[in-house]
């Protein structure tokens, strides 16, 4: 039937839609390239400024700069460390709480959960100074062993209640049949529990590792010689020496910093589809 | 709204509502003896050893710090010496609330909190996940990757890449004059400003996410349906989708607000809370007070009032989400 121009079909209002639709987006999505263009583009130019501009010519020469043990490899290890360990003791005493928390009745279940609910949304910042005190007191300060215990009981409200989600997405008939083989708790969360929810463990230590990784209020506050500083913190020395700022170094040494974070976030996001970490607790 | 497999959608918030499933299945049934028998407790006990160690982390590791917060707080403890401090009750908030530096900070906190968190991140979010919904795959694609990468680099890089963009020689300035608009040191006269935008920059991905999720849930028959009976895209907007996400709305807003209390390094990349104290929000403040005054009791004083406001958030949040525990 012939339509009159006025009242469109619905096909072609929906194309007009998507048209309007992808060029909304590309507006923001514009925008937001333009610090992330900044920084790649930066770190290949010899005379990297604070503009984004295509450089007249490409070199390495600013990764050749900072690749040096002082300027990135001894923060990238300290890093490593300091959020490896958090990672590890994090995921460990997460998976350890949500095991009873998630396979036994009791009635302390739904205090301690809504306590955990509750230390997930404090802001940590806020701690910071009386946490510093305390250290000085227990001479933890500047302890690479006190920054992983401190970064470990930052993220585990929120670890415990994402392991204790996944956990209860895991059916109980295999555990039941391996207790009447005469398998211990212990065994069945090592041997069953946790290899079935591979993906949930995944999405645990990844998120943990992430947020420690970019965090750096904590290992400022926490670590006071340099030789123990994280990246997140000695990439301040790029702008502390009073000099001009090597720009093109500064972004450089910004991409081998934040390189391992998005292929984690990448990694994940891909065996799991985009979105994965969204606050445990993010519901419609 | 339960969740068998940990998808993203469903994520980790699918919390079954049925109570937690019983023990194993040969354990002691309830009759085993009078509650408080000592089997029943010496099966608790052992049942409960496994959060032991979880529990000793955030006992000596939160729990306390917030414990002697609460303590330092109310005395006159400074950098310099440890054991000469003394209770002085109520001094530091009196001082705090007739100190013109620590309102300015109050003040800010609330701008950047309103400008970067409950308008900018909730609405842009929105606002993306709306038109994602709409848009062809490859352009949603990009505009998701793009959005997301600012979110997952660390802070401090975050902070680097905007202080470039917004200083006086950066990119900001670069993109005005090329449109002939007049452009300026916005670090300088507007530092509230730009750390806001930068805020909205990094975290307007969560948001994103967030109701990129809730809004695949609402079932396309009722969207349907309204187009049919011809309602236009903002009515739809208004009277369906909202109410239907309302729950997200106020999840994310809550989340967004507490993340957006705590941003310290952020802010301090780029303006160090300057020029003067044009963008020093409580964070920073109290880690001046408490660190470059060495008033170790007075920004304790500071931290614990953010405490208290985060508190109240989190509280109100948790209301939010009282049936999914």
């Amino acid at each position: 039937m012939p339509v009159k121009s006025l009242t469109r079909t619905p096909r072609s209002r929906r194309a007009s839609h998507r048209f309007a639709a992808d060029a909304g987006l590309l507006v923001v999505a514009a925008a937001f390239v333009l610090p992330l263009a900044w920084v790649v583009l930066s770190s290949l130019d010899p005379k990297a400024d604070l503009r984004v501009r295509l450089p007249d010519s490409l070199t390495l020469d600013n990764y050749d700069q900072v690749l040096t043990p002082e300027i990135t490899f001894t923060p990238l290890l300290n890093s490593l460390l300091l959020c490896g360990g958090g990672t590890l003791l994090t995921v460990v005493c997460a998976a350890l709480a949500a095991y009873p928390l998630s396979r036994y009745r009791s009635r302390l279940n739904r205090p301690f959960m809504l306590t955990i609910l509750f230390a997930t949304s404090l802001p940590i910042t806020a701690i910071m100074v009386p946490v510093y005190a305390l250290f000085v007191q227990v001479d933890l300060i500047d302890t690479m062993q006190g920054t992983i215990f401190f970064f470990a009981a930052s993220q585990l409200p929120f670890a415990i209640w994402l392991m204790k989600n996944f956990m209860d997405g895991v059916p109980k008939e295999l555990e039941e049949a391996a207790w009447t083989d005469g398998a211990s708790s212990f065994q069945s969360l090592l041997r069953i529990v946790l290899p079935l929810m591979g993906p949930g463990v995944a999405v645990v230590t990844v998120f943990s590792f992430v947020m420690m990784w970019g965090n750096f209020f904590v290992p400022f506050m926490l670590l006071l010689t340099p030789e123990q500083m994280p990246a997140s913190v000695s990439i301040n020395d790029f702008f502390g020496n009073k000099g001009t700022v090597v720009y093109g170094q500064l972004a450089a040494f910004s991409i081998l910093y934040s390189t391992p974070v998005i292929l984690l976030y990448v990694l994940v996001s891909r065996k799991l589809g985009g979105g994965f970490a969204l606050g445990g607790a993010v519901k419609g | 709204m339960t969740s068998a497999s940990p998808a993203p959608s469903a994520g980790p918030g699918g919390v079954a509502k049925t109570p937690s499933p019983p023990g194993r299945p040969h354990s002691a049934p309830p009759t085993a003896g009078p509650p408080g028998s000592r089997v029943r407790v010496r099966r608790g006990l052992l049942r409960a050893l496994p959060v032991s160690p979880a529990v000793v982390l955030l006992a000596l590791f939160l729990a306390g710090p917030i414990g002697y917060c609460a303590y330092i707080a109310f005395t006159d403890l400074q950098l310099t010496g440890q054991a000469e401090s003394s209770f002085v009750g109520l001094d530091n908030f009196r001082e705090a609330f007739g100190d013109e530096r620590f309102l300015n900070a109050v003040w800010l906190t609330l701008v950047f909190t309103f400008l970067s968190s409950i308008i900018g991140q909730n609405t842009l979010g929105l606002a993306l996940a709306t038109l994602m919904q709409r848009a062809s795959k490859p352009v949603r694609t990009l505009t998701g990757a793009i959005v997301v990468t600012a979110w997952v680099l660390p802070e401090v890089v975050a902070g680097f890449l905007l202080y470039a963009f917004f200083r006086r020689e950066g990119t900001l300035n670069a993109v005005l004059d090329f449109l002939h608009l007049p452009s300026q040191n916005w670090l300088f006269t507007l530092p509230i400003l730009a750390v806001s935008f930068a805020n909205v920059w990094r975290g307007t991905a969560f948001s994103m996410l967030v109701y990129s999720a809730a809004l695949n849930e609402i079932p396309k028959e009722i969207t349907e349906a309204a187009e049919v009976d011809g309602a236009g895209g903002w009515r739809r907007m208004w009277h369906i989708t909202l109410p239907m996400i309302r729950r997200s709305i106020g999840t994310n807003l809550m989340l967004n607000t507490l993340q957006t209390l705590s941003v310290f390094g952020l802010i301090w990349v780029m303006t160090r809370g300057g020029p003067g104290n044009d963008s020093q929000t409580l964070p920073l403040f109290m880690y001046e007070q408490a660190f470059q005054k060495s008033m170790i009791g007075y920004g304790t004083a500071v931290a614990l009032l953010l405490l208290l406001v985060g508190s109240l958030f989190s509280v109100v949040y948790m209301r939010l989400l009282r049936t999914e525990v």
